[in-house]
């Protein structure tokens, strides 16, 4: 079943084609890579889909039901969290707070103060903050406010979970734990469309992926696939 | 750290916020005439600073429509008073600050930063210039009279708008609704795709701060016997609940009523001791307090506390 699908999404910066009449979908259960050079429109793909940004033309779907034109937190309580490329953790409030306020806020039934807390707790275990969770946000190091910005989006209770380059700034350790949280995180049963430049990382643990450039859609396939492609070789991987 | 701690934590606490509240209740009974008149001064600014401090505090955005709503709860006290008993026309002044915020919300809180608050700053320009049109050209006055009240009818009036305002932040910053304007803070697109509906938190908490102001005007329009659009929408106001706030830091809730405190008293002492120099004295202090205090005179205490506790481990 397609979990989330795109239609001719086009969004243009002044005359610029960021992201240009992409059409693509995501399966339930599925890990979907998004690579492609820098300025290839993957983050502004993911903008898009969370209603960041508002398309210019082309429809997306979430589950079957139109989702463009809603706003963010509604479609964050619909199913789809999403992470920042640049951290954007709540820097003074502790860390136990920045994934409270996504249990709070992010399901569309709402949640008792009780069940929120308890739920965080659960998360920030499930992530491997649990040591650090009275220490303000912006104490921590990069590669654990990338964890913290996953248990907060998974806080949302997600159906489809929008990891943008989680990988990015850290060591060779800290990128294998990451990998490891991807594959526990869908084994949850939840659906992950990630951008990512590791490609160690992304051949090894995404079943299809997806290559965008000057925001066209120029490639699609599995990891082997995509690693044999000409042109994906040519534009994005280099000889 | 923990900025959802609060004042109300121990039994203690609350013993002590009772008796200060029944020394406040019953002061006029024991009190020289003059200290009612002293706490109005000090009651109208921490309820002013009190309730910028609910929005503005946590949220960042700094609104600089206080004298805006202050004033609007003047007029109608100036129109209505005449025909409505005092509590209804307190009430209304709440009211219509409430409706003037929503409104001025919906329209401007996707501004941020420096527009913002140049926009609400704007609005208290635009309200008075209007008044003032209509005034001269419609209703042919320039001011009008307000029905006087005793000073201790205002000064209960003042004290029970005081409580709410305290009640009603206390409430707002512990409940899930100020951990919410609190990310807005931090990072306002986060908190967004994290479910939280920003543009309704911050309208609705916007036109519920101004309520304490529009009402607190209502009742200070009683003290002045004749108000015009000049008195009622005085752009200082709008500038004092910022400076108090800051003064006295935005750490804790009590904060900025120690701010808003120290700085009636001061204006207060220093008008009637200093007049020539009083502005200058108070400016002096302001620079002092935000080179040497950034977090505020509340900032100062743990500073001290660690100082005297930790003195013997020193120069290790």
């Amino acid at each position: 079943m397609r979990i989330l699908e795109g239609e001719g999404v086009t969004k243009y910066f002044g005359g610029l084609a960021a992201v240009s009449n992409v059409d693509f979908h995501v399966d339930q259960g599925e890990i979907v890579g998004l690579i492609g050079p820098n300025g290839a429109g993957k983050t502004t793909l993911f903008n898009l889909i969370s209603a960041a940004l508002v398309l210019k033309s082309g429809v997306i779907r979430f589950k079957g039901e139109k989702i463009t034109g809603l706003k963010p937190h509604q479609i964050c309580r619909m199913g789809v969290a999403r992470t920042f490329q640049s951290v954007k953790v709540f820097a003074n409030m502790p860390v136990l707070e920045n994934v409270l306020l996504g249990s709070l806020f992010g399901t569309s039934t709402g949640t008792s103060s009780a069940d929120a807390a308890r739920e965080a707790t659960g998360l920030l275990e499930f992530v491997g903050l649990s040591a650090v969770r009275a220490i303000p946000a912006k104490d921590l190091t990069l590669a654990n406010q990338k964890r913290l910005e996953v248990a907060r989006a998974l806080a949302t209770k997600p159906e489809l979970l929008l990891l943008d380059e989680l990988m990015a700034g850290l060591n060779p350790t800290e990128v294998a734990q990451a990998m490891e949280l991807v594959t526990r995180i869908r084994d949850k049963g939840i659906t992950i469309f990630m951008i990512e430049h590791v490609m160690k990382a992304i051949m090894s643990v995404c079943d299809r992926i997806m290559v965008l450039h000057h925001g066209e859609k120029i490639a699609e396939g599995t990891p082997e696939e995509i690693a044999a492609s000409k042109t994906v070789i040519e534009v994005y991987l280099g000889g | 750290m923990d900025r959802v701690r609060t004042i109300f934590k121990k039994p203690f606490l609350l013993g002590l916020l009772g008796l200060i509240l029944a020394l406040l209740a019953t002061l006029p009974f024991y009190a020289p005439p003059y200290t009612p008149i002293l706490l109005i001064g000090i009651l109208m600014y921490i309820i002013i600073t009190v309730s910028w401090v609910i929005f503005s505090g946590p949220t960042g955005y700094i609104s600089l429509a206080s004298a805006a709503f202050f004033g609007v709860g003047i007029y109608t006290s100036a129109i209505l008073g005449k025909v409505l008993p005092l509590p209804i026309v307190v009430g209304i002044g709440g009211l219509l600050s409430f409706c003037l915020a929503l409104l001025v919300g919906a329209i401007t809180l996707r501004l941020r930063g420096i527009y913002f608050a140049i926009f609400t700053f704007g609005l208290v320009v635009l309200i008075k210039e209007l008044l003032l049109y209509w005034e001269i050209n419609i209703t042919h006055t320039r001011g009008r009279f307000v029905v006087l009240e005793s000073n201790n009818t205002i000064y209960y009036v003042l004290l029970i708008i005081f409580v709410l305002t305290m009640l009603t932040a206390y409430f707002i910053r512990r409940s899930k609704f100020g951990l919410a304007l609190q990310s807005i803070g931090e990072n306002e697109e986060a908190a967004a795709h994290m479910g939280v509906n920003v543009t309704m938190v911050k309208v609705i908490t916007f036109a519920i701060s101004a309520i304490f102001a529009g009402a607190a005007g209502a009742i200070m329009a009683t003290r002045w016997t004749y108000i015009d659009p000049y008195v009622a929408f005085n752009p200082l106001l709008s500038f004092m609940p910022v400076l108090m706030a800051i003064f006295g830091g935005m750490g804790q809730l009590y904060g900025p009523i120690i701010g808003a405190t120290i700085f009636a008293f001061l204006q207060e002492e220093l008008t009637t001791k200093f007049p020539f120099y009083y502005m200058l004295i108070f400016g002096i202090v302001l620079v002092v307090t935000i080179l040497f205090l950034p977090n505020g005179l509340v900032g100062l205490i743990p500073k001290l506390w660690r100082r005297s506790s930790g003195g013997q481990r020193a120069n290790t």
